[in-house]
């Protein structure tokens, strides 16, 4: 009858040495864990990492001179000699376009949701942790901004303040603001109704030692995953605000505007003239697929 | 290890530990077309008690009467609307008393969830070191202290210390909860449900070490429970709370031997008996307790107690001392008018 | 419910205030002073008086603020600079022509997005399930504007099955319900329909999936009912959840749309705010805007009112 089990009981009375790190997984770890078997998002970090890392590399990586234009050589198909993927309507590089218009592009996504997500993160965890008054206030101002369609409010804010890659910044960090807001305050209420915030409080702590140490812990994951989830949107708010003039100027290559300055040329050479959109659909693809992976990931108890 | 010195006694013996008078709890409830507060829910309404040193206060009822805002109202986790709470003689909250982080400091509470009163993103010993740390503790030292308590509460500290909440059994995580109120080595500790959620046998175990911590810290406990067997045999005296407000408070064999308010009478008729000749044949009390909202006038237990009276529904019955215990209800108030009361 | 609709039209009064001073406001977001943002620069001088004296711009900004309000609350938009028509007028007929887009670009992705989303959540191969995710990821990814180039250069320029771009036949400003008004609202419905379709779709998987796993479906297979019976009671309760996702995204339609209405010159709000954009006709922009505001409030407050009487567990007091 005593078969003796391997020593996997946790359990088990017999003195365990300063158990490792295997026995007790903290919450990232297992994150991690989760993500390195998850090869579609592997797949997509990679497939990231790879596009930020040409575009910013791009000065170096012995591509044709991006704002070179020639008007012999206008609307090269894809394969001609020299323009592996053809020129432009200016007869300018399209690769060289296309991996210098990673820059901007990614830049004009990826901001903004990081600027919305200090100020609609902080705004957020304010008012679900101090709730009442300061709560009410808060998302009632966040009501107002949710009272406009989001594409709305973005091209009116930059139709208003006028074209610019500055104004586009400005007017996306404001329109994702208040689903950031939303949602981190939502997450912060829920983690404040835990007993285990009052336990803190009943322990004498100061207000921010508590936020620091018990809510941002907890809030921070969910926030973060929801942010990671608006970059792909930014990133086509981004380009449909260039590609109604109203983002990035020319001549700068930028996806959004070089499909908006080919589109002359859907008849002529149709590939080319869908050839930046497929960058955005790429890289938001990319993003959407990271996020849900980092959702999966998340989604553990404890 | 001792560096939070635990706070001297000092106004002795026959000095409550914690005096509170008058506490009132209402909770607004938004109605109304503008959403303007329109009803109250009356969680505690005006209840005084006194908590002894060195005694264990048990305190039950029915779920909703108000046991659990009684807890947070003692530990100032809310803010009553009203009333008055004297720590050994040092007022809390007020111009010469003490400030509520002392009384904190002084008062601790183990929650009913034992799963949620822990953060699941930290290890157990950052869990107890936090308090210790928050009062100005160094970390290696909180750290140190936080895995003698788990020693204390029965769980090995180089076993236990790194793992998270939810590497523990419920029993495990609720010594958890035990060992971060001792953390600050205060005076007073109040169990609200804490054992309720447990497996019998591991309710057990963790009953008797309460006894065990009470005897070794000279802790004072203020017990809330909705199970009757584990309130007698913790408790020295005993609160019996309806609808936020006290019905009869005594000694544990007084409520138990001869209880007198009909309410007490009836819930502790309720509880199964060992004895099958004994057996309960029919529900003593009929029906749900009413709505804390608008609760009844006069006597809140009128609406379903079998003697009430015209009476009843006019006078609000205050507590009175009958000898073993006090009671609030009209039939032991001498000249109230009811017709099993005294007459002056 | 029907105080609940009226509580919650008496708190929309606060937020209405909040967006009426946001557009209010854009006037003065314009780089510049407010009249030089407004008034082309050849404008002849009676333009500018005209405009100086609509907006009070000699007053301060809290007084001008109230008399655009009450002007603008008696109906009065004020006049397009660039027509010199009625803003109000304008903004109407472009309004209609959104909608009718916006009206296809619904039903066509709710009805794709129940059948693909629960076929999805019901399928035992896993082959279905990841072609419908994939759609519906490919839905939420795609660049819309783009799509739609891709839709015109495959169907109209390659195959030049459909008109490429326009309301109708001949510059038609009016929609009429014909052959050639059809033909000209599919591509435009399919490119504006792809982003619902791929978040309803992904709403509607993971909502059934969710009451699949209930235990009350195991109790109502226990008790003997078959696959279809089943599934009434499972939409039933998939129904509010999706009610308010796609609430949400009809609005986003109706103020989404202007990308697309660009690509395909639909007059409609979003051509016409488009527009008024690059002519600075900030009359237009702010009419516009407004009334795309008020109706997305709108269409939410229904969505809202329809969800509380539709799901019983949701008492609001």
């Amino acid at each position: 009858m005593t078969l003796q089990s391997p020593s996997l009981d946790i359990g088990s009375a017999a003195p365990v040495k300063a158990t490792p790190a295997s026995a007790a997984r903290g919450y990232w770890q297992t994150v991690r864990r989760r993500l390195s078997r998850d090869p579609v998002t592997l797949v997509c970090v990679g497939l990231l990492l790879l596009i930020v890392a040409a575009s910013l590399a791009a000065p170096w990586l012995g591509l044709a001179d991006p704002y070179k234009t020639s008007m012999l050589r206008r609307l090269h198909p894809i394969g001609s000699p020299g323009h592996l993927l053809g020129t432009d309507e200016l007869g300018r590089d399209m690769l060289s376009r296309l991996v210098y218009g990673g820059r901007l592009s990614l830049f004009m996504g990826v901001t903004p949701v990081v600027c919305s997500l200090l100020i609609g993160g902080l705004l957020g965890i304010t008012a679900g942790f101090l709730g009442g008054r300061v709560n009410m206030l808060i998302m009632r101002v966040m009501d107002v901004f949710y009272a406009f369609p989001s594409v709305l409010l973005a091209i009116s804010l930059s139709g208003a303040m006028g074209a610019g890659a500055d104004n586009t910044l400005l007017s996306l960090t404001l329109v994702f603001i208040p689903p950031i807001c939303r949602v981190a305050e939502s997450v912060t209420t829920q983690v404040r109704g835990f007993d285990f915030v009052d336990a803190a409080r009943a322990s004498g702590a100061g207000m921010l030692t508590i936020v620091r140490v018990h809510v941002l812990g907890n809030v921070l994951g969910p926030i973060l995953v929801y942010a990671t989830s608006l970059i792909s949107v930014a990133i086509i708010l981004a380009a449909g605000l260039s590609f109604l003039g109203l983002g990035v100027k020319p001549p700068e290559p930028e996806w959004g505007l070089m499909l908006n300055t080919l589109r002359q040329a859907i008849y002529v050479n149709p590939v080319l003239a869908a050839l930046p959109g497929v960058m955005i659909f790429v890289t938001s693809i990319c993003f959407n697929l990271m996020s849900d992976g980092l959702r999966a990931a998340m989604d553990v108890k404890g | 290890m001792d560096t939070i010195v635990p706070a001297t006694d000092r106004g002795g013996p026959a000095q409550p530990l914690l005096l509170a008078t008058g506490l009132r709890k209402h909770f607004p409830i938004p109605g109304g077309l503008l959403g303007r507060t329109t009803k109250v829910v009356r969680a505690v309404d005006d209840l005084s008690l006194a908590v002894a040193k060195g005694e264990t206060l048990g305190v039950v009822g029915e779920s909703g009467c108000g046991k659990s805002t009684v807890a947070r109202l003692l530990i100032r986790l809310i803010k009553p609307d009203r009333g008055t709470m004297v720590l050994d003689g040092d007022p809390v909250d007020e111009p010469h008393g003490i400030t509520v982080n002392e009384l904190r400091r002084q008062v601790q509470m183990v929650f009913q969830d034992s799963y949620a009163s822990l953060n699941p993103r930290l290890t157990i010993v950052e869990t107890l070191a936090f308090a210790p740390k928050a009062h100005g503790v160094p970390a290696a030292e909180a750290r140190e202290r936080a895995r003698d308590l788990l020693a204390k509460v029965g769980l090995e500290p180089a076993n236990f210390a790194d793992r998270y909440p939810h590497e523990l059994s419920g029993g495990q995580r609720q010594r958890v909860n035990i060992a971060r109120a001792l953390a600050l080595r205060p005076r007073l500790v109040i169990l609200d449900e804490a054992v309720s959620a447990l497996d019998k046998s591991v309710e057990a175990q963790v009953l008797n070490m309460l006894v065990d911590l009470k005897q070794e810290f000279g802790l004072t406990y203020v017990f809330i429970s909705h199970d009757l067997n584990v309130v007698q045999y913790l408790s020295d005296r005993v609160m019996v709370m309806y609808l936020g407000k006290i019905v009869e408070i005594g000694h544990v064999d007084a409520i138990y031997g001869s209880p007198q308010h009909p309410y007490t009478r009836a819930l502790l008729s309720a509880r199964p008996s060992m004895d099958p000749r004994k057996r309960t044949k029919e529900a003593p009390i009929q029906g749900d307790p009413p709505n804390p909202i608008d609760p009844p006038s006069g006597c809140r237990f009128r609406t379903r107690c079998p003697y009430a009276e015209d009476v009843c529904a006019r006078v609000e019955p205050v507590l009175a001392d009958t000898g073993a215990q006090s009671v609030a209800c009209l039939m032991y108030t001498a000249g109230s008018g009811h017709s099993k009361a005294a007459r002056p | 419910m029907l105080l609940y609709a009226l509580r919650r039209l008496i708190y929309l009064v606060p937020v209405a205030f909040g967006v009426s001073l946001l557009v209010f406001a854009l006037v003065h977001l314009a780089p510049g002073d407010a009249i030089s943002a407004i008034v082309p620069p050849d404008a002849p001088q009676e333009v500018v008086d005209k405009i100086k004296t609509y907006y009070g711009f000699d007053k301060p900004l809290p007084v001008q603020y109230f008399r655009w309000l009450a002007v603008t609350l008696s109906g009065d938009f004020g006049t397009s600079i660039g027509t010199g028509r009625p803003v109000a007028e304008e903004v109407g007929t472009a309004f209609v022509n959104t909608l009718i887009l916006a009206v296809g670009a619904t039903f066509l992705s709710f009805f794709l997005a129940i059948i693909l989303g629960t076929a999805a959540a019901y399928a035992k191969s896993r082959t279905i399930d990841r072609c419908v995710t994939s759609i519906a990821l490919a839905g939420v990814s795609v660049p819309h504007f783009w799509l739609a180039i891709v839709l015109v250069i495959f169907f109209s320029v390659e195959l030049g099955w459909l008109p490429p771009m326009g309301l109708g036949p001949d510059n038609a400003t009016g929609w009429h319900l014909d052959r050639a008004h059809l033909a000209h609202m599919v591509l435009p419905t399919i490119a504006l329909s792809v982003i619902p379709l791929g978040v309803m779709t992904r709403t509607v998987r993971s909502t059934i999936k969710e009451i699949l796993n209930m235990e009350f479906v195991t109790a109502l297979q226990a008790k003997g009912m078959n696959d279809r019976q089943i599934l009434i009671h499972v939409l039933k309760n998939a129904a509010p959840t999706c009610l308010a996702v796609m609430g949400l995204q009809a609005g986003n339609l109706i103020g989404g749309s202007i990308l697309i209405e660009t690509v395909f010159a639909w007059p409609g709000t979003g051509f016409l705010l488009n527009s008024a954009i690059f002519r600075r006709d900030l009359p237009i922009l702010q009419g516009t805007t407004l009334v795309l505001a008020f109706f997305f409030m709108m269409l939410n407050l229904i969505v809202d009112v329809i969800q509380t009487t539709v799901d019983p567990r949701i008492k609001r007091t």
